[in-house]
């Protein structure tokens, strides 16, 4: 019988079937000091051990300040709580931490790929509903909550339903200048942030295919606002080059077998899903967000939408308290909106490709007199690896502050934030209220758009800076 | 956990789409590495006059007698959409919320609300519309019945409205079961499974 790659994985991992839900194996479990920490506590206080500590990993990446110089001390009040019980939690319990001044800190959806934790055809999970990110590798990866982390810790399980599928096929190739981001928000803008709700989305088609390794992690990434049990890609040589020789990644024979494994876990011809989805890559142009919810994206050369032509998915009353919120009246074109700060982060777009696409727009240019503009590398490696080919320097001749690696400023935690109706362009995930600081109006975009925007000071097309390749 | 068998109680219309886990409680208000102490801080960006303040803002329908004693939410599609901090089922089961009706959940919430005690109840947004128009005439005395072993909402006006629940969901619901020490009872399976999977595919074992 046909499978597809979710059918393939689902039944290498179920063990059994315990009322219409299935008790399916849990390879890796990921935490993190926000919601990882209270796991591991009250997995303690219930005095259940973790069944595979070898298989369970941790770091700081939610509360930790970005500063340069930073210590457990955090600028969110009680933040340091969250690290230091996260830290003694993770010792006590035997598991690997990344911890701050760790060079493998950072992000979880970025540094998990670069320690090669996860692998083609694995289940992982994470209580962070980012998790999905990491199906770009082909594996089964999603968020969960504190007492399901618990859970796969104490068991290596998960008791659940098997998800439903879905297939988006984006035939063709996205044109020059068009992002993975784009892609997502344009599947968000026009299928709704409930399009996938509960399946498990693979990314399929030649425009999938052709996109790089940290490409596609940026459009999983960004399946949980489509609200998507999870997203994943069939791995292919791009991930096999990508994981060879990264620390956690097979070894040896291993490497051979493994590699032979992973070339199986695909689609089979005649697989099918309970939804299939089909576009046309070319139909995809650069994206920008208008309102407080991810589907509020429409092309960056268009206009504010009116109420007619989103109300097959928003109730009046959601619409104007959107257009009240973010300031803004139908019909501005989104262009003409001018920006206080811009942000370069986040488990979404915060790679070294990210950098270095932003960087080729900004080298020998300065933002706009009045901008905040920031970066933030999306791990303590990248960060690493940007300096030593220059891109700090260029972020920072540009206007740009460069920051230690962590989520930072994607969202506010009573710390750092961004001010009362400022409007940020973000290359971030969330926009909704108040989300990356009180009254905040938050634009999700492509970390070039969010260049080219720093630059001029409004919403800016980044195809406006023209095809730019970043070279010391 | 507390079981769910049948709940009669004041419901609060929240009939806005994609209302995020963000909204239900900000991660400003997650100030500890705890379970509790987080009803404060639910919906505390709506609720309240100033961010970080505890002003009652009159606006918000929670703090509109009767719905501050409300026990069931009326909600929109994509209910708990966004971050997978369960911070935001402690903080509603914390207050007192022991069910949500809606079009649509998110994923992640839905499975959280299941592990603490809370029903969701997904029915179609006409429906939830008309169970919203018939409480609002007096919400103190027009309570709304929820029969989780029936599988069955009552409005009011007599309207009986049947619902879908997965079998292990109501289970857990019904029994106020400990997951945990059900599937640990399954752990030599489990054990097996692993020592097998260590054979066959000895690089996924570390």
């Amino acid at each position: 019988m046909s499978k597809s790659l979710f059918d393939k994985i689902w039944d290498n991992h179920r063990i059994a079937d315990v009322g219409d839900a299935s008790l399916v194996l849990i390879d890796r479990v990921f935490l993190h000091e926000r919601t990882g920490s209270v796991a591991l506590k009250s997995l303690k206080e219930a005095g259940r051990p973790i069944m595979a500590p070898s298989h369970v990993f941790a770091t700081m990446d939610h509360i930790v300040d970005t500063f340069p110089g930073r210590t457990d001390k955090t600028i969110m009040p009680t933040g340091t709580a969250f690290i230091t019980e996260t830290r003694d939690a993770a010792l006590d319990a035997g598991i690997t931490l990344f911890d701050l001044n760790d060079d493998r800190q950072g992000i979880i959806h970025v540094i998990s790929p670069e320690q090669g934790i996860v692998l083609p055809g694995l289940t992982l999970v994470c209580p962070d509903s980012h998790t999905c990110t990491q199906g770009a590798f082909g594996a089964l990866a999603w968020g969960i909550g504190s007492t399901d982390a618990e859970h796969a810790l104490a068991t290596s399980t998960l008791r659940i339903k098997k998800p439903k599928s879905m297939r988006i096929t984006v035939n063709g190739h996205l044109a020059p200048g068009v992002t993975a981001k784009d892609l997502a928000l344009y599947l968000l803008g026009r299928y709704s942030a409930a399009g996938g709700r509960g399946h498990v989305v693979e990314y399929a088609g030649t425009a999938v295919e052709a996109l790089d390794v940290e490409a596609r992690l940026t459009l999983c990434n960004m399946a949980t606002e489509f609200a998507a049990f999870s997203a994943m890609i069939a791995p292919d040589d791009k991930i096999f080059d990508y994981l060879k020789g990264r620390p956690y990644a097979p070894k040896g024979q291993d490497w051979d077998a493994a590699v032979a494994y992973w070339r199986s876990l695909k689609s089979d011809d005649g697989a099918t899903f309970d939804r299939e989805i089909v576009i046309d890559g070319a139909e995809v142009t650069p994206m920008v967000t208008w309102g407080t919810s991810p589907q509020h994206a429409t092309a960056i050369d268009g206009v504010v939408p009116d109420y007619q032509a989103v109300q097959d998915r928003d109730s009046q009353e959601a619409y104007d308290r959107a257009i009240a919120y973010m300031g803004i009246t139908p019909g501005t074109a989104l262009e003409s909106l001018p920006i206080d700060a811009a942000f370069i982060g986040s488990c979404t777009n915060s790679r070294l490709s990210d950098l270095r696409r932003a960087a080729a727009i900004l080298k020998g240019r300065h933002v706009k007199a009045g901008v905040k503009a920031i970066c933030v590398p999306g791990s303590t490696t990248v960060k690493r690896l940007a300096e030593a080919e220059g891109l700090d320097q260029v972020f920072r001749a540009a206007g740009f502050e460069w920051r230690e690696s962590g989520c930072s400023m994607c969202f506010f935690a009573g710390g750092e934030s961004f001010g009362r109706q400022e409007r940020v362009v973000t290359s971030t995930n969330r926009n909704f209220e108040s989300r990356q600081g009180p009254e905040t109006r938050s634009h999700l975009a492509s970390p070039e758009m969010v260049a080219a925007s720093a630059l001029t000071g409004f919403l800016t097309d980044p195809r406006k800076f023209g095809p730019r390749k970043f070279a010391v | 956990m507390q079981p769910f068998t049948v709940l009669t109680a004041i419901a609060m219309p929240l009939i806005r789409a994609n209302v995020d886990t963000d909204a239900i409680i900000p991660s400003r208000e997650m100030k500890k590495v705890s379970k509790t102490g987080l009803s404060d801080g639910l919906f505390a960006g709506w609720r309240y006059q100033e961010v970080g303040g505890r002003d009652p803002n009159p606006d918000f329908v929670m703090n509109r007698a009767p719905y501050d004693k409300s026990e069931i939410i009326l909600g929109g599609v994509n209910f708990g959409c966004g971050s997978s901090r369960e911070h935001a089922v402690w903080a509603l089961a914390e207050y007192g919320f022991r069910a949500i009706l809606a079009p649509s959940f998110a994923p992640i919430f839905q499975a959280n609300c299941i592990t603490n005690g809370i029903l969701p109840v997904e029915l179609a947004a006409d429906i939830i519309a008309r169970i919203a128009q018939d409480l609002e005439q007096d919400p103190q005395q027009r309570q709304l019945v929820i029969d989780l072993p029936q599988q069955t909402v009552t409005s009011p006006d007599g309207s009986i409205y049947g619902f879908e629940i997965g079998g292990e969901a109501k289970e857990m619901l019904l029994e106020g079961l400990d997951p945990i020490d059900l599937t640990l009872k399954l752990r030599d399976r489990i054990q097996a499974v692993r020592v097998a999977g260590q054979n066959r595919r000895p690089w996924e074992y570390l």
